[in-house]
């Protein structure tokens, strides 16, 4: 955690609040490039979600329910005597505005709607007049206004241009959690079937296929047997992971974007490669086509779909009779598991505390969840000397490292990324300290807001993060952007390609795998990606 | 692009030098180095006016690079181009300084007139900040050469500015190309001809 301040450090804060004026008159104006289509009726009707049509932003009829102000007023005061945070977040935010600029959307577009602490307001500004004594009788004066058409439209709008990343929260005096109103506001909206198509869709396949794409269990192998002979290219080393095999001591949950989307692609092989290596040393782990979906977009949805999507996890590992849960490389789905699964899944006593049966370290963080993350993993394996490497393999690599912000603000993951990044390359580079750890920036894209069309807001969201990369870049000459989320491994190749096009973008493990040494392997010419190593670029092979 | 770098080269070098009152030899590139910080900081002004007035605080007072990097991007660049404005010489250098901006407003809530119009805007500042000046030494012609190359860096932005909009329908049609087309090549459902 960052070091508490001084008095006398605290007292060189030169602190103005912002001047929130005139925001009320000024209606949201719902633009190409920014918003992201509606969701589809065939997707919310799948998961029993109300008031399910087809509507599109752009229009000027939203085709609401005709109660639509009553749902909201009754949604509002249940989640308000339910979830005492909400209460108090409503209530106590004084607008001291220390939150207001530290939001990668509000430093990247410019737009006061962006500042967490207007935000938020917009919602505020309802609940006063709906649930306060000061806002029904002053109305304006204290900072409330009725809920209309216009207002619902501007929620819709700024709710999707966050993500939920809680940089804000950092700075909040008081501790406000901003991504929990946007949590909050997205729940309401979705009770009038507001939700957007990209977050709506992967639901709908989540909950019938078991990941947001719709794949199904034999595409899933297919995919993992292109990896296996990808592999075999590479290293000349036939690899047998297993798949849905019942009795394994770990069951391994990842993120679907590593197996679909290029380049999280070459972190699945790395992961294969790395089970493949301990196998001798007595992992007995298998993947599920089952549960092959660690991410969540339930979690951007409502608190009860991203229960219902995340139950396969715990299902999946009873059915297999596995002892404990291994997890790839992502960031929301840590989020949930880290900080909800327990509560909204649990208790797994069926399963056992977390122990690698390579080092015998027990993973007691993960004592109540039983799932442990890869890259702790990983870490220890190298901490224990377990794994031969040979980091000059990456040399070609100036790397840097993107704290994903679910890993790092969520549950602290900071040292271990670095440590294996540390071990497995000879050259890394860290971004300036204000954009990386606690104060990491968002990706510009997380919280289901990775969808095509609204292309530019994700360019300015992920501004400010591309703005420190390319630092680094021009300083170091960094030239691989690392991170531990599949959401970052499909995002940021386009980010970098608009403001940094020099810098490509890896998962750890596709280093960790390049660099790990296996028995009985040919001299390796290239990397997972077919490219020549260091020292290779003549090799035939190549 | 290539035609208005050939623009920049026929325009040609004018020495023009005057004489002051006091005798002094005053050319329009003096008189512009004179007035530099004070049409530099009129210039940035009138780009961060172009944002809503809690953003204008905000990208200029914050001067952390990494907490700001609109603001300090909008500051660092206009006194450069400024600069390599005057002296007409290196078309590569306002090409990096006019794409650090517009790479930027071409991506935020702005009219592509409004994300790059800042540059015209020069001419307006540096008529009114060398007021009675022009006419005082007779520098009409060479003013009329640096307006000349003003619209001819306007003209630039709007490549760029084009350029950076081509780049985002670039990045959205591969990125659907990549979700689709390669999945179903590896999932076998597709196959290419070999070549």
């Amino acid at each position: 955690m960052a070091d508490t301040p001084k008095p006398d450090e605290l007292a060189k804060i030169d602190h103005i609040p912002p001047l929130l004026k005139g925001w009320m008159d000024t209606p949201a104006e719902i633009k190409p490039g920014i918003y992201c289509y509606g969701s589809k009726p065939k997707d919310l009707n799948y998961v029993d979600m109300p008031n399910p049509r087809d509507w599109s932003p752009m229009d000027d009829d939203w085709k609401l329910p005709e109660d639509w102000e009553g749902i909201i007023h009754e949604g509002f005061k249940d989640r308000r005597d339910k979830f005492r945070t909400l209460k108090l977040f409503m209530d106590i935010c004084v607008r001291c505005g220390a939150c207001a600029d530290k939001c990668h959307f509000f430093i990247g577009s410019g737009d006061p709607k962006n500042m967490p602490v207007l935000r938020a307001e917009l919602i505020r500004s309802v609940y006063r007049k709906k649930f306060t004594t000061g806002g029904k009788l002053l109305g304006r004066l204290a900072g409330a206004r009725e809920l209309d058409e216009d207002v619902l439209k501007e929620w819709w709008y700024y709710l999707y241009q966050c993500t939920e990343c809680r940089r804000c929260s950092l700075f909040c005096p008081y501790g406000i959690d901003t991504a929990e109103i946007t949590i909050m506001g997205r729940e309401l909206i979705n009770l009038l079937g507001l939700n957007i198509d990209w977050i709506a869709a992967p639901v709908a396949n989540c909950y019938r296929t078991g990941n947001h794409l719709g794949i199904q269990p034999h595409a899933y192998r297919d995919m993992i047997d292109f990896f296996v002979d990808e592999i075999e290219d590479v290293t000349g080393v036939r690899m047998e992971p297993s798949l849905n095999r019942k009795g394994a001591e770990i069951l391994f949950i990842t993120p679907s974007g590593d197996v679909f989307a290029d380049p999280g692609t070459f972190t699945a092989m790395g992961y294969i490669m790395l089970f493949h290596y301990l196998e001798s040393m007595g992992l007995d782990i298998t993947w599920s086509t089952y549960a092959s979906e660690g991410g969540n977009f339930g979690y951007f949805t409502s608190h009860e779909m991203a229960k219902r999507l995340n139950a396969k996890m715990y299902a999946e590992a009873e059915r297999l009779g596995v002892k404990w849960i291994l997890g790839g490389e992502c960031g929301h789905m840590w989020r949930v598991l880290n900080q909800y699964m327990d509560t909204f899944n649990g208790p797994a006593d069926f399963l056992e505390e977390p122990v690698s049966p390579i080092t015998g370290t027990k993973f007691e963080n993960a004592k109540t969840t039983k799932m442990t993350h890869i890259i702790e993993f990983t870490a220890d394996l190298i901490r224990h000397n377990k794994l031969k490497l040979d980091p000059s393999r990456n040399d070609n690599l100036k790397v840097t490292y993107h704290d994903s912000c679910n890993p790092a603000r969520g549950m602290g993951l900071l040292e271990e990324p670095r440590y294996v990044i540390k071990n497995v390359c000879n050259n890394f580079y860290e971004m300036p300290p204000s954009t990386i750890r606690e104060q990491t920036f968002c990706c510009g894209s997380g919280a289901g807001l990775n969808a095509g069309e609204n292309m530019e807001l994700r360019m300015r969201g992920g501004f400010p993060r591309a703005n420190a990369v390319e630092y680094v870049h021009k300083k170091y000459g960094v030239n691989m952007l690392s991170c531990i989320c599949a959401i970052d491994r499909a995002v940021f190749p386009n980010l970098m390609e608009y403001w940094v096009p020099e810098v490509d973008v890896t998962g750890i493990h596709e280093m960790v795998a390049n660099a790990l040494v296996l028995e009985g392997e040919k001299e390796r010419t290239t990397n997972l990606r077919g490219e020549p190593l260091p020292g290779m670029e003549d090799e035939e092979d190549v | 692009m290539i035609s208005c770098l050939a623009l920049y080269r026929q325009e040609g070098r004018r020495e023009s030098p005057l004489k002051r009152k006091d005798g002094v030899r005053m050319n329009l590139e003096s008189l512009l180095s004179e007035k530099r910080s004070l049409i530099i900081k009129k210039w940035r002004n009138t780009i961060v006016d172009t944002y809503p007035e809690e953003t204008r605080r905000f990208f200029k007072k914050e001067k952390d690079q990494f907490s700001n990097p609109v603001g300090n991007i909008i500051d660092s660049q206009v006194g450069t181009l400024y600069d390599e404005l005057i002296k007409g010489e290196d078309i590569g250098k306002i090409s990096a300084c006019l794409d650090k901006i517009i790479r930027i407003r071409a991506v935020q809530d702005f009219k592509p007139s409004h994300a790059i119009g800042f540059v015209l805007e020069l001419k307006r500042i540096i008529r009114e900040a060398l007021g009675s000046k022009v006419s005082l030494n007779g520098l009409f012609a060479e003013l009329e050469l640096l307006e000349d190359r003003i619209d001819k860096t306007s003209l630039l932005a709007f490549d760029i500015y084009s350029q950076c909009r081509q780049k985002i329908y670039e990045i959205r049609v591969n990125e659907v190309k990549n979700h689709v087309g390669k999945l179903l090549e590896r999932a076998n459902l597709t196959v290419e001809i070999p070549e």
